[in-house]
Order: C-alpha cells, then sequence, then structure tokens
C-alpha cells in the first residue's frame, strides 16, 4: 500500500476486552498485612446503609489491570504524538517543566487539610498566579475555583446576576451572539436567564446596530466570545461594551480563545467586566483525558464583593490564609480551593515564558493559523474573508458537489495520523472545517497537515467514495454515531458481550 | 424535496399547517437535512402555552442541539410521542413528522408567516448547499 503521509505507516496494536471481561471470581491486585488495629463492624456502624455486596466488579491480577490500560493507552492520540487541531480547544503541547514543578514532594504531597501556617507556599502558588492572570487579563481581582471553562462561566454569569440584585433588580435577558459555543445560553438558562440571540454580521461579527436595538433594562448582560468562535477579532468590542453599561448591562468575554490575546490586549482594556480563562486552553496544562480543567474567572472591581469564598488574603503578620467572612459572596463553587495541580502547572508556563515568551506564543499561534489558512484557501471554500486569528475555519461547500462533508474529511484525516479539526461548529457555518494549530507546531508538521488536507481534496475529486467510507486504517471501522446517540448502552451486562461475540455488528468489525 | 404549499414557515425552518382552529408544528425537510441524523427530541406537554418566536423545545442531531421556535401563540393539544421513540421519522418524512398540534389564539399569526415560495427562495439565499 502506497504510504499517504510521510507521518503514518502500519502499526501493530494489540486488541483488548472489556475489564469485565477479563474477569475471574476470586482475583485480585492487592494483598493487605495483617490487621494491626481493632477490627470495626461496619453494620453495626451504619446499619441499613452498609453495602456488602458490590454488584458486578471486575476481579483481576495486577499485570491484567497494567496491560488492560497500557494497551488501550496505545489507541490513544496525543499531542505528543502530532498536531492535535481540535479548533476552539487549544491542543498545545503541555511542557514537561509544567510537570517536573507539580511532582516536586512539597506540591506533590501538599493536602487541602494542611494548617495554613504550612501551606505558604501553596497559597504563594495561588496569590502569585492570581496577579498573573489579573495582569494578562488587565482584570482587578480572581477567583481560581472553577473546575473549568463551562463552569466559570456559571461562575461568571452567577457573579453577574449577584452584582444586579444587590442593585435591587436581577434583571432577565442575556444576549448571546449566534457563533457563541452552546456553553454560553446553556449557562445563561441555568442562571435562571431568557436567551436573546443575536445574529452574526455578514463578515461573522456582532452586528452593532441591531445590538443596540436589543439592549434596554431589561438585560442583564452580553456573553461574548472574543476572538469569535470562526477566529475574528471584534473590531467594535468598545462600541460593544459601551451600548451596554450605558443601560447597567455587564459585558461577559468567554476566555476561551485567550491564546490569540496573551500579551498582545487585555479584555479589562476594552470593557469587559467578567470573564472565564480555561488554563487547560490557554496555560498549557491537561486538556482532554480527563485534565481536568480549570477555569479561574477574573473581573472588575465592582463585582469583588459576590466572589466565591474563600479568597486567599494576606494576614496582618504577612502570612498568608484564607478569608471566609464574604457576607456577599455567591458561595463556594468547587470543594476546596479549586484544582490545585493545574495552578502549579500554569504558573509553572507563566513563568517559564515570561512576557515576551507569552507574547511570541500568541504571535506563533496566529501565525500558524494563517499559514494554514494560506496554503488551503481556494481548495477548501473560506466563508468568512476577515482576517483570522488563531483559528481559521473552511467550509466543505466544495467538496460537498462530491457528497463528501466535514465529517467525511475528518475521518479521513484519521488515515493521515492527524486528530480530526472541530467539525460542524461554529454553527453559522454550514459545514464548517474550525481548525486551531496553535503554536506549538513547526513548519514541517503543519506542512504535513497541509499536504494531508490537499491529499483528501484530490481523493473527493477522483474517489469521494474513499473518503466518504473512511477511516480505513483504524483498529475498527466508522462508527455508527447516529445508533450509538439513538440508542445508547450505557452500562455493561454479561449477556450482551455473550450476543455480540455470536453476531459482531458491523461497526466493530476489525479492519485489518 | 418541495415544501407543500398549504403550510407555512418560520425563519427558524418551522412548518405549520392549519386545519381549522388548530395546526400542527414541525421543522423542515431544510431543517432536517442540515442538522444531519436526528437523535433526540424535546417537546412540550399536552397543556403547555406556546408563545409566538418563543422557543418551545429541541431537537438533537449528533452535529448540535437547536431550539423550536412557535410558528404562532396557541395551547397544545397533542404530542407527537412516537418521535420520542423514532426521531429518525423527521429525518425520513420531515413535513409528515408533527410535533406538536396547538389550539390556535389568533389565526392572524399564521398568515405573517413564508409562503411555501417565500421559503423556498429564503433557504436558497440562507444556504447555498
Amino acid at each position: 500500500m502506497k504510504p499517504k503521509s510521510r507521518k503514518v505507516s502500519q502499526h501493530v496494536t494489540q486488541n483488548e476486552a472489556l475489564i469485565f471481561e477479563k474477569s475471574s471470581p476470586g482475583k485480585k491486585a492487592y494483598r493487605l498485612p495483617p490487621l494491626d488495629v481493632p477490627d470495626v463492624d461496619a453494620g453495626k456502624l451504619l446499619g441499613e446503609q452498609v453495602r456488602e455486596d458490590l454488584g458486578l466488579m471486575p476481579e483481576v491480577s495486577e499485570i491484567e489491570i497494567i496491560r488492560h490500560f497500557t494497551r488501550l493507552s496505545t489507541w490513544n492520540y496525543a499531542i505528543d504524538l502530532g498536531m492535535y487541531p481540535l479548533g476552539s480547544c487549544t491542543m498545545k503541547y503541555n511542557a514537561r517543566v509544567n510537570e517536573f514543578v507539580a511532582r516536586l514532594e512539597g506540591l506533590g504531597n501538599s493536602h487541602p487539610y494542611q494548617p495554613e501556617k504550612i501551606s505558604q507556599g501553596a497559597l504563594r502558588i495561588m496569590k502569585t498566579l492570581s496577579e498573573c492572570l489579573c495582569e494578562i487579563t488587565g482584570m482587578d481581582v480572581i477567583t481560581l475555583q472553577p473546575a473549568a471553562g463551562a463552569h466559570g462561566e456559571f461562575t461568571g454569569i452567577l457573579l453577574m446576576r449577584a452584582h444586579h440584585e444587590s442593585k435591587g433588580n436581577p434583571r432577565k435577558k442575556i444576549i448571546i451572539p449566534d457563533s457563541a459555543h452552546g456553553t454560553n445560553p446553556a449557562t445563561a438558562a441555568i442562571c435562571g436567564y431568557e436567551i436573546i440571540n443575536l445574529k452574526s454580521s455578514a463578515e461573522g461579527m456582532v452586528d452593532v446596530s441591531l445590538l443596540a436595538s436589543l439592549v434596554d433594562d431589561t438585560v442583564a448582560g452580553m456573553m461574548l466570545t472574543n476572538p469569535s468562535t470562526i477566529g475574528v477579532f471584534e473590531k467594535d468590542i468598545h462600541r460593544i461594551a459601551d451600548l451596554l453599561h450605558d443601560k447597567g448591562a455587564l459585558l461577559y468575554m468567554d476566555g476561551a480563545n485567550m491564546n490569540a490575546l496573551v500579551g498582545k490586549t487585555r479584555p479589562g482594556d476594552f470593557g469587559v467586566d467578567v470573564m472565564h480563562l480555561n488554563l487547560h486552553k490557554t496555560f498549557s496544562t491537561p486538556h482532554g483525558g480527563g485534565g481536568p480543567g480549570s477555569g479561574p474567572v477574573a473581573c472588575k472591581k465592582l463585582l469583588e464583593p459576590f466572589l466565591p469564598a474563600p479568597v486567599v488574603t494576606t494576614r496582618a503578620d504577612g502570612r498568608l490564609g484564607f478569608e471566609y467572612n464574604r457576607p456577599q459572596s455567591i458561595g463556594r463553587v468547587r470543594a476546596f480551593y479549586g484544582n490545585f495541580g493545574m495552578f502549579v502547572r500554569a504558573l509553572a508556563y507563566i513563568f517559564a515564558n515570561g512576557p515576551d515568551g507569552l507574547r511570541q506564543t500568541t504571535e506563533d499561534a496566529v501565525l500558524n493559523a494563517n499559514y494554514i489558512r494560506k496554503k488551503l484557501d481556494g481548495i477548501y471554500d473560506l466563508p468568512y474573508k476577515t482576517g483570522s486569528m488563531h483559528e481559521v475555519v473552511f467550509s466543505d461547500r466544495l467538496q460537498t458537489q462530491n457528497g463528501v462533508k466535514t465529517g467525511d474529511i475528518a475521518k479521513r484525516l484519521i488515515d493521515y495520523g492527524f486528530h480530526p479539526y472541530t467539525t460542524s461548529f461554529p454553527l453559522i457555518v454550514p459545514g464548517a472545517l474550525m481548525i486551531e494549530p496553535t503554536e506549538s507546531e513547526s513548519k514541517e508538521e503543519l506542512d504535513l497537515f497541509v499536504d494531508a488536507m490537499k491529499s483528501i481534496a484530490r481523493e473527493v475529486e477522483e474517489d469521494p467514495q474513499l473518503v466518504i467510507s473512511a477511516p480505513h486504517d483504524t483498529r475498527v471501522a466508522r462508527m455508527d454515531e447516529t445508533t450509538a446517540a439513538r440508542k445508547p448502552v450505557l452500562r455493561w451486562k454479561p449477556e450482551q458481550t455473550n450476543e455480540a461475540r455470536q453476531s459482531p455488528k458491523p461497526e466493530l468489525v476489525e479492519t485489518r | 424535496m418541495p415544501f407543500p404549499a398549504n403550510y407555512r414557515y418560520t425563519r427558524e425552518h418551522e412548518w405549520i399547517k392549519v386545519d381549522g382552529g388548530q395546526a400542527t408544528i414541525g421543522i423542515t425537510d431544510y431543517a432536517q437535512n442540515s442538522l444531519g441524523d436526528i437523535v433526540f427530541v424535546e417537546l412540550p406537554k399536552v397543556g403547555d402555552e406556546l408563545s409566538a418566536g418563543k422557543t418551545f423545545g429541541s431537537v438533537e442531531s449528533v452535529k448540535a442541539v437547536s431550539d423550536l421556535y412557535a410558528p404562532a401563540s396557541g395551547k397544545v393539544v397533542a404530542v407527537n410521542d412516537e418521535l420520542n421513540g423514532a426521531p429518525e421519522k423527521i429525518n425520513s418524512d420531515a413535513h409528515g413528522a408533527w410535533m406538536v398540534r396547538i389550539q390556535l389564539k389568533d389565526a392572524g399569526e399564521v398568515n405573517k408567516l413564508l409562503s411555501s415560495d417565500d421559503y423556498d427562495k429564503f433557504v436558497k439565499e440562507e444556504g447555498g448547499h
């Protein structure tokens, strides 16, 4: 078989059953030392609440567990293997220096129940990171508690609501552009607001005159992503902020796309009142595979009284501590103080780069996206001609003439050794291909990607069926995503496995 | 697939078919085609009030979740429960797979909606493909 690209060749991976299917009664992966404290009868303490039958749990030996997860790990695609151009997700390299610092003994073994006086280093990290993020965003104060982006949005809109409530009226509506991440309207709805959908202009930006007609004193605020989800900077951002502020409404910024702004411009300077950051995007902490994420929320002084408690404070003797006495606080939004391990990594990233390094990072991210744009423009349709920032959005308009859609091209890209780009988002572009290379990629890797995309475009012309039926070189052929969504099987049962063995479903047939 | 001439349409891609004082509502074939395979429909209950231009439910496909906008105001008198178990009916027969039937509050609201010709023109301008 002719190699498709210098990036890939065939590679043996081992088949692996579900861990439940490997179970044999009585096998154990542990042996406990003899009990050297008095035995306690859980039944006596807990009464009816005690649970002795754990149900169906896998029973396997230690090496079986190790092999199970190691084999599964060889099926993965990861940023450490190659480019991961999943637009809007900023899948950048997670530098090893972050991991080195996070594993330092005093940090790796720290515990949230440690007394304050022996947690001074951890508190200093939280305080220093807070100061760095406030400087980068141009905001006044910050909470590090939220666990990820959508949780940050929720926290931010609760702050907005608390602010309006403190003035006597929480207001009713939040304006959200039609290009927004789906989490934005979900957040506004769960915070009790009615969503006003704002149609984008022909350039894919906020239609300022339309916005002006919608803002009144029933509007609590607007949720805006800048740069927008088509990777375009809102050039009228000052006017947008002024329009809202004139009516007492606030501007929330979804910080998902901060990788295009760090070190160049600051949301606090262009009128944003409250925003979240995704440490697992912009600040290189792990993303995907469980992260965990981290979504700090930065805001202007006017929202400070409402920040989640506790906040890090400097005591009279100069020591750091947690301040719990916050009468107007929206309350805690996360157990303990947030995903602390991510604060360590994000701060390591900030210090390893320094201000000039962070600025360079932003410039490289924008340069890489525009390199891809230039190389693929014309081969793939570019629906919005406005200048791209850190990501570029094409459409499948040219390929649909041969019956090939964005999802098919994405599947074919797997055969070329790349993680797919984001498909079908943003919704304002029918058949979107949303590509975000990040600053991590060299010109050589970008060229491999461009070659793969050009090669697929040729295949669409010459043999569309090859693309429509992709992927071909993966462990399993194309999954039936529709049936998986319509009739999901969420729980393993022994009889299902036996059935599946007797009549393998077509989508599970090995391709080689 | 042509859009039935006896239906009226919204710019949000719902159709409404009036039958005396009542009307059935669904989404257009253009909408189902843009959404792709539909996997879940969230509909109101009998007795709920729909308000013209406001959302009354949502439709989820493998690609996205989209709100459903009421073409006209009125009280829900019937819901097509069959769609819960078989959302694919919307893909195979969008103009037949009604979602809700309402008792119209103001029949005049329907006259303000797009005719099949106007809707056809609208989607050609909007989509391009």
